[in-house]
């Protein structure tokens, strides 16, 4: 069944959205990420104008990380405190991000400076999560004991001053990396058009120790939120908010995630890890592929917005 | 002095009408459709015009038949086309430029192949097809068409042709009756809302002897109508009823799914 989208300006079968939504909230529902590093490529694939893509994902990343932040918070896998620090820190990050975008957006270079982003970013930290986990999956089978903790590793910033008590977390550490995180979350999440939930995620684990009991959820709070305020930013700024492609998005991405939180469960810390490593990595590849790989047309076609 | 000089200019002005109505013929055009309304179901169509060549006497006047281009223009934009090169063997945009305010919607129907319709002045003229179409581009400080073989202009034409935006056909002008002819006009989903100018030509013997034109409009109703006008007049709280709506949403799926 086709349906026209107002914004978008273009009929699309609203099954198909309705199945994508599906399967990224099912997978941002198991990670504890927000999908819009999947969403927003799989949009611009299916013909919707990016800048529409990337302002519609923005709400349906609020919704699903918000139906998967209730189920967590219910099993108490939320960290408040650890939640509040990151925002503060995220909320300058997202400013600072947006100034950044709209610089490089005046050079005419900003998508390649996106997929060169997206594909560093992305590769590095799928092929560092899935050696780091497959690394603990061997340990593991070997019989030897996981070590979650490790007491004596002690790096360089665990020495800062401002010392904070994570209590749900059960670790101790100095807010001013817990700051840093959060503001970087934010400035790339700004540049990128993402949640940043696939960079926080392992950020929290191997930075901070998190354990994997409270990091997502925690991580589904701050995606909910900085999300929820870049699609009123979006909105106000340039009116490319879709509000139907997004509606029929959450509806597909909410039931998802209900469904991903609880396969989620059902896996070990290092399998999760490492399925969300090859996905990743697979992104960052297809990203890779797009910039090597000889273009069918090498000429392409852009509206200019507002040009005299 | 008055009365003479009133006289004169009526004498003129009937002589005028009588030579004109003796020698040339009219056109007479009709759309099945002046207001295509854009529902949450629309996913194109098609507009359907039918023409006439009308003149005073039984036969028609030029025994050699009559040719037809109509052109359909839509509401007018500025497009960027890019050029990618291989960079340090990355794939980079390297050069662009900006066509200024060319149609969005362009499409050349016609009863026969226009070069065998009139000569190629004639057809540059009128500017008539895609080759005699203005383009202007920005070039520096200035604003201006450039060759037909520019390679920017023929991927322009190519990449518009392929979003089914520019559309030529030279068999698009159908003659029921050596007098009456009708035309399809494909609207493709993805045109822009706005007036779109109907232009027909009718030619005889390489030249152009009629012209007439008409305009559609393609506008958003209902639902649609009301998203579109709510997301650019009232950013902000379209924004936070869009952000509400999504956290809402969210909340009661929590809700409905909680089973553990």
């Amino acid at each position: 069944m086709q349906i026209y989208l107002p914004i978008a300006d273009l009929p699309v079968n609203i099954f198909l959205l309705l199945a994508m939504g599906l399967a990224v909230g099912f997978i941002s529902g198991m990670f504890g990420i927000g999908g819009g590093f999947l969403m927003t490529p799989l949009l611009i694939f299916i013909g919707i104008n990016p800048g529409v893509a990337v302002a519609s994902v923005a709400s349906h990343i609020a919704a699903s990380s918000c139906s998967g932040a209730i189920s967590y918070w219910r099993r108490n896998a939320i960290d408040p405190a650890l939640a509040l620090m990151l925002l503060a820190g995220g909320v300058i990050g997202t400013g600072f991000g947006v100034w950044l975008f709209t610089l490089l957006r005046a050079l005419d270079q900003l998508d390649l400076m996106i997929a060169l982003a997206y594909l560093t970013l992305l590769s590095i930290v799928g092929a560092l999560m899935v050696l780091e986990s497959m690394r603990s999956i061997i340990r593991t089978r070997a019989g030897m004991p996981i070590a979650l903790r490790r007491p004596g590793s002690h790096v360089w910033f665990h020495g800062l001053p401002f010392k904070f008590r994570f209590k749900r977390s059960m670790i101790y550490v100095s807010a001013i990396p817990v700051w840093v995180i959060g503001i970087l979350i934010g400035f790339i999440g700004a540049i990128m058009g993402i949640g940043g939930g696939f960079l926080l995620v392992p950020m929290l684990i191997y930075l901070l120790r998190v354990p994997t009991a409270t990091v997502i959820g925690t991580s589904m709070v701050l995606t909910m939120v900085t999300m929820a305020s870049a699609t009123v930013l979006h909105s106000v700024t340039n009116h490319l908010v879709d509000a139907v492609l997004a509606l029929i998005l959450i509806v597909g991405g909410v039931i998802g995630a209900q469904f991903g939180a609880r396969a989620g469960h059902k896996l070990t810390g290092e399998w999760l890890r490492l399925l969300l490593g090859l996905l990743v990595l697979l992104v960052g590849l297809r990203f890779a592929f797009q910039l090597v790989v000889q273009p069918d047309d090498l000429y392409s076609l852009r509206i200019v917005e507002g040009m005299p | 002095m008055i009365v003479t000089r009133l006289a004169a200019l009526a004498l003129i002005g009937l002589l005028a009408t009588a030579a004109g109505a003796a020698a040339a013929e009219r056109l007479v055009i009709s759309l099945s459709n002046h207001r295509v309304l854009v529902t949450s179901s629309f996913s194109g169509t098609e507009v359907v015009l039918f023409g006439s060549v009308e003149n005073d006497q039984a036969a028609p006047l030029h025994r050699g038949g009559y040719d037809v281009v109509v052109t359909i223009t839509g509401p007018r934009e500025s497009e960027r086309v890019r050029r990618k090169e291989r960079v340090l063997g990355v794939w980079v945009n390297v050069e662009a430029r900006t066509f200024i305010d060319v149609p969005s919607y362009l499409a050349v129907l016609s009863s026969k192949p226009a070069e065998a319709i009139a000569n190629l002045d004639t057809l540059r003229l009128m500017q008539v097809g895609f080759d005699n179409i203005l383009l202007p581009q920005r070039i520096g400080p200035d604003i201006a068409d450039v060759v037909r073989e520019d390679p920017f202009r023929v991927a322009f034409l190519r990449l518009k042709e392929e979003q089914r935006l520019y559309i030529a056909r030279d068999n698009g002008v159908t003659f029921l009756t050596p007098v009456l002819f009708r035309a399809d006009v494909p609207l493709p989903a993805n045109a822009r809302f706005g007036t779109y100018d109907v232009d027909v030509k009718l030619f005889a013997d390489g030249a152009m002897i009629a012209q007439s034109d008409s305009a559609l409009e393609i506008i958003k109703v209902g639902f649609e109508q009301f998203v579109a006008t709510a997301a650019r007049d009232y950013g902000l709280l379209y924004g936070l009823a869009t952000a509400m709506l999504a956290l809402v949403i969210g909340w009661f799926a929590s809700l409905v799914f909680r089973l553990d």
